[in-house]
């Protein structure tokens, strides 16, 4: 019985209990449906197996809806119970933990497996390649974060969630000021979708060098794709900091050391450092893509060719330096003293420069063109003024003798969630709707998907503009009350009101997908919003197994609008077979081992490590031997398939 | 599988260069790892606690017999790149058995340099400086057990399958993480050992 | 535009809700260091404002001028590529903004490190003010009395705050008077502080400790010397002293209310500063094993605490 009692919660309550009994309701049903509609075959044999990059590219866009729904919910709940004063919705504790969640789970689970997502989809199609450089290794990538972020997410039914916050600074973090096991949840899913993250950053580098389509030279590669690339250069630098920096951790709170500690020679700071050395980077990794898409649907829809190329570039190459030389700026009170504090403070408004420029260039892009007002190109109008003001704050944090004032206020929270929502989050929205005919083969309502729109961006604004007052009104972040004295009262229900209209809006999305899929006309052309420059409109809607029938080849970034305008040829070459590579269970398996080796060394169930351990080891052994080849898809499959479309690529 | 027969058989595929490339990239994200490691490090190096300091506890004679092990063992997996190119199976599983020998031998002198350390009380818990010591070693070491897992499944896919483009890049990506695994070695036999002797 | 609407209601709305509100107290600051910040802010604020304007005004002239629906339907908008003379002022601007902000940041952060402008000349007076879940201890040494959770200072008197933790990382800030700064269990963080206006301001930790982050708060009232004076003496006449038991059962994890002592805990707990700093961890000097052993284990183990104080 001892050894069960590790697994409880230490802070119950009705509510947790009532998740408890919806998570298995929930996945039986799930397992139930699936059973009766004799579907464990089909999901078995052509999602859990693939290594399709766009069949991964979608699961990863599904599961970070997921979590989207779990971060939204964690966020709803902490602007219900700070709406009023001397609330008692949550206790202490479990506002604690519901922060921590929010954070964990919308940077890394949500944002970043979205990002990941779309590279997945929409790379090789905008390259002109038929899968990434290593699709077995992408499909362990996803289950290795799908393994992460289940780990994180069973923490609050099975002995606790981590509640040091999403930072989880040392020594709070440590096993005298959080003894539960949240915070070793913590290390251990970070660590295993890390493992996988980093692996996605070297699977896409290769990809983007090595198989671009005859004809595209670096500089003519569409401005996603630049963006992927450099996001994917920080990723592999950033990684593996965090990889240290979490076995640090492990190791001082599971093995006894004392990196963190404040006696024996450790050092609290180390871990500060360490976590913003990757989490500055991390934030790029998060904004980089969604300038990508931005760009792309900026261009598409004011029927202009993106201006300023060239210094987007250079601009995106400046951001990613800098951003590996600001991290200190997470910390200006921590007392290095003035000149230390100066100097980051410098690189710190430096890295507004490029940012400007991009900017500039996205209104230029506009200038002279013929802006079709599209649900995408509506968040992307709204991304631009919002994400200025995000920005501008970002400049004003960036004054270290500000930050003092700053430091650890709502103004803090409100500017990254000023730059994240309409920078990450819109963009995500954006692209995801913008490329949803290349996935499905259908278009999402236009109607719908507007109302979702405005709900979402003006309960952005009701959201985050009050805190930018309650936090020069001296509001620090993360108190789960205020007594009413102290006036915060109303405005904090003014950002309880803009979070019920952005749930309002999510909702509304999630409507539009099942109101498009039953109502939507399925014949919509290669090319349905009738504007698309780039490669990937050149092929069919939803994109055929193989993508492209034959290689394409392309004169600019704009392969498409070439074709269109200049008469350019993009496929001149005859229909051969096609190799493509074959499903395989191993990455689902893998991560299954990677999955119980995180669970047993969260509780110190070492038999548990030592044998999952063995089993990951043995397993890649054991493949090591197996020959696999890939599989080819012969000439009439492929002519078959394009007549279906309607010829053979045009 | 177009093989290209102008090139040697490493890199005779597109698969096999992207491989070589992606491992080229992985790396750097492990000199990324090392380079977190020994910055930690430098930072403990001082923060001893009540635990001894470097020069109290380091060792000359394992630690060059570990060097020696370690460095030879990679000239002689450069020799089984060597023979490889030339085709010579035999020598090259020869040489790679070798490599794989002098890397369990530096294994060996590594554990019982970590039994010492464990003797003249100097372990995970007893300051951050020798935490980080055998943290930052012991990744290391790790991945040259990683490393000798590896090299001995090579060893017996060449037997079994004998030199296709497929083991050759194997075999080749591994002997690029063994030259990396022996740069690393030197950092920590200077950066560590020596300076922390003088 | 809707758009554009919008963003104009909701900018009214903030104004009447600014107006019609007690000025924030970030920027009602009482002493010159939280002055200087006030005014740096309202210097970024100012700037980034016609940062912000500038964007939108640039952005609803081209979606008003080149909306599909205004342009002919045959129109093709111009390839256009960059202009080195376009980028060029694209490039510029932001980085005079930047130099400007710069220049304004770095002499600031000066201003507010070093001691207050005018009160060089004065000998400051020294608190400790250090942190315990989730609790706030001030020891004013020369005046040889103890608080918990207030803080009584005089004013026009320049004080140099020594910051530490018995525990985890927390953030000392009083807005009315100066930034933040932490306080942390392995050094020693100094702030400087003024307070001009007699009167009570709120002080917190800013940053997150656990469960008792939200009510770690703490009172200052400023008021001028000679009261200060009175104060300190009616102190020494009614307080108890401050043992080292009392003071590790004031450091069990909890709240407490206002409490006074005659006497500080650094007569038997000294700070992390100097020889029992955390930062000194190399070189064994003599006879310091044990003093920096004690200097830095005080916060963490109970245990090696009580042989540690039997050694003293």
């Amino acid at each position: 019985m001892e050894f069960f009692e590790r697994f409880a919660i230490p802070h119950p309550s009705p509510m947790i209990y009532a998740s408890m009994v919806a998570i298995a309701l929930v996945t039986i049903a799930i397992a139930v449906g699936i059973t009766y509609f004799k579907k464990w075959g089909y999901l078995w044999s052509e999602w859990l197996t693939t290594t399709d990059h766009k069949r991964i590219g979608i699961m990863y866009i599904i599961s970070a809806l997921l979590m989207l729904f779990r971060g939204g919910a964690d966020a709803v709940m902490m602007r219900l119970q700070t709406a009023v004063p001397e609330n008692a919705f949550l206790d202490a504790q479990h506002y604690n933990e519901v922060f921590t969640t929010h954070g964990v789970v919308m940077i890394i689970f949500m944002a970043m497996a979205f990002i990941i997502g779309l590279m997945n989809f929409v790379i090789p199609l905008q390259i002109g390649a038929r899968d990434v450089a290593f699709p077995r290794l992408n499909a362990l990538s996803f289950w290795l974060y799908f393994a992460g972020a289940m780990l994180f997410n069973i923490s609050f039914v099975i002995g606790g969630s981590p509640d040091a916050g999403w930072t989880n600074y040392y020594p709070l973090a440590n096993n005298e000021f959080s003894p539960s096991v949240g915070v070793n949840y913590y290390n251990w899913a970070l660590q295993i979708s890390g493992i996988g993250t980093l692996m996605t950053g070297i699977n896409f580098i290769v990809t983007i060098l090595k198989m671009r389509a005859p004809g595209m030279t670096l500089m003519k590669m569409p401005m996603f794709v630049w963006s992927g690339l450099i996001t994917n250069v920080i990723i592999v630098f950033a990684f593996p900091v965090l990889t240290i920096a979490l076995l640090m951790g492990t190791f001082d709170r599971q093995l006894g050391t004392f990196f963190f500690a404040t006696t024996d020679g450790g050092m609290d700071m180390m871990w500060a450092n360490l976590f913003w050395i990757w989490g500055h980077p991390e934030v790029y990794i998060l904004i980089l893509p969604a300038f990508g898409i931005y760009s792309q649907i900026i261009s598409t829809f004011s029927e202009r060719n993106l201006y300023g190329y060239k210094s987007m570039v250079a601009s995106m190459v400046l951001i990613s330096l800098l951003s590996f030389l600001v991290w200190l700026h997470h910390f200006f009170t921590m007392g290095q003293g003035a000149l230390t504090n100066s100097i980051f403070s410098v690189t710190t408004m430096a890295i507004a420069v490029p940012t400007g420029i991009k900017i500039f260039n996205w209104l230029l892009t506009m200038w002279k063109g013929k802006i079709r007002f599209t649900t995408p190109m509506m968040y992307s109008i709204a991304f631009i003024p919002l994400f200025t003001i995000g920005g501008v704050t970002g400049v004003m944090l960036g004054i270290a003798s500000a930050d003092y004032q700053y430091h650890n206020t709502m103004f803090l929270v409100a500017h990254f969630h000023n730059v994240i929502i309409p920078g990450v989050v819109f963009a995500m929205i954006a692209g995801l709707i913008y490329w949803w005919p290349k996935m499905f083969g259908f278009m999402l309502n236009e109607k719908i998907g507007k109302w979702a729109f405005w709900f979402i961006t003006v309960g952005f604004c009701f959201s985050f503009f009050p805190m930018y007052i309650t936090g020069l009104d001296g509001q620090a972040r993360r108190m789960y009350t205020y007594s009413e004295s102290t006036g915060f009262g109303p405005l904090n229900m003014l950002s309880f009101f803009g979070a019920g209209l952005m749930a309002i809006g999510f909702a509304v999305l999630v409507y539009n997908i099942y109101y498009s899929f039953r109502k939507s006309p399925r014949n919509i052309g290669d090319d349905p919003w009738n504007g698309g420059r780039s490669l990937e409109w050149a092929t069919h809607n939803p994109v055929p197994e193989y993508n492209f029938a034959v290689t394409p080849h392309v004169i600019s970034s704009e392969a498409l609008w070439d074709q269109k305008k200049r008469g350019h040829q993009i496929f001149r070459d005859k229909i051969e077979k096609i190799h493509m590579p074959n499903n395989t269970g191993w990455p689902i398996m893998v991560a299954g081992l990677f999955f119980v080796f995180g669970f047993s060394f969260i509780f110190n169930i070492w038999a548990g490590v030592i044998l999952s351990a063995i089993a990951i080891f043995g397993f890649m052994g054991y493949r090591s031997f197996e020959k696999d080849d890939g599989r080819y898809i012969s000439v009439e499959e492929i002519k078959e398939t394009e007549d279906k479309f309607g010829g053979a690529n045009k | 599988m177009n093989v290209n027969s102008t090139q040697p058989l490493e890199y005779s595929t597109e698969q096999n260069r992207l491989n070589i490339l992606g491992f080229w990239i992985f790396l750097g994200c492990e000199i990324m790892l090392f380079a977190t490691l020994f910055t930690s490090y430098f930072i403990y190096e001082n923060r001893t606690g009540s635990g001894p300091a470097g020069a109290e506890i380091f060792e000359i004679t394992p630690v060059l017999i570990e060097t020696i092990l370690l460095l030879t063992s990679s000239f002689t997996i450069g020799l089984a790149v060597n023979a490889m190119r030339l085709g010579r199976t035999k020598a090259m599983l020869g040489f790679l058995a070798v490599t794989l020998v002098l890397g369990a031998g530096f294994l060996s002198v590594e554990i019982y340099e970590f039994i010492h350390y464990y003797h003249v009380g100097a372990t995970l818990q007893t300051s951050a400086f020798t935490g980080m010591l055998l943290t930052t070693l012991g990744t290391h070491g790790a991945h040259v057990a990683f490393g000798l897992f590896w090299g001995l499944f090579i060893f017996l896919q060449i037997k079994k399958q004998g030199l296709t483009p497929q083991t050759a890049n194997k075999s080749f990506i591994f002997s690029l993480y063994w030259h990396f695994l022996d740069v690393m070695w030197i950092f920590i036999f200077s950066f560590i050992y020596l300076k922390g002797m003088m | 535009m809707k758009f554009k609407w919008i963003v104009l209601t909701f900018m009214i709305t903030i104004a009447t809700v600014l107006a019609g509100c007690e000025p924030l107290l970030v920027l009602d600051p009482k002493g010159p260091q939280a002055e200087t910040t006030a005014n740096v802010i309202w210097i970024s604020i100012i700037t980034m404002a016609v940062i912000v304007i500038v964007v939108i005004a640039m952005l609803v002239n081209m979606l008003v001028k080149y909306r599909a629906s205004k342009q002919p339907v045959d129109y093709e908008p111009p390839h256009i590529e960059g202009n080195p003379i376009v980028e060029g002022i694209i490039v510029g601007i932001p980085i005079l903004i930047v130099a400007f902000l710069s220049v304004v940041s770095v002499m600031s952060t000066y201003a507010v490190e070093g001691t207050p402008e005018g009160y060089e000349e004065q000998e400051p007076l020294v608190i400790y003010a250090s942190s315990s879940n989730w609790k706030w201890h001030f020891s004013y040494p020369e005046q040889d009395i103890e608080t918990v959770n207030y803080l009584f200072i005089p004013t026009n008197q320049a004080i140099e705050f020594r910051l530490y933790s018995h525990g985890t990382i927390s953030s000392f800030w009083i807005p009315q008077l100066a930034g933040q700064k932490y306080a942390m269990a392995d050094m020693v963080n100094t702030l400087n502080v003024v307070a001009e206006e007699p009167g009570e301001y709120v002080g917190r930790n800013a940053n997150f400790n656990g469960e008792g982050f939200a009510e770690n708060t703490f009172n200052v009232t400023a008021m001028p010397h000679d009261e200060f004076d009175t104060w300190i003496e009616e102190i020494h006449e009614t307080a108890d002293p401050l043992t080292e038991e009392k003071f590790t059962e004031l450091l069990e994890p909890g709240h407490l209310g206002l409490m006074t002592f005659t006497g500080t805990h650094q007569d038997f707990k000294p700070a992390p500063e100097g020889e029992n700093g955390g930062h000194d961890h190399g070189a064994p000097k003599e006879n310091d094993t044990e003093s920096d052993s004690d200097g830095n284990s005080h916060d963490e183990h109970s245990e090696s605490e009580e042989t540690d104080h039997s050694n003293h």
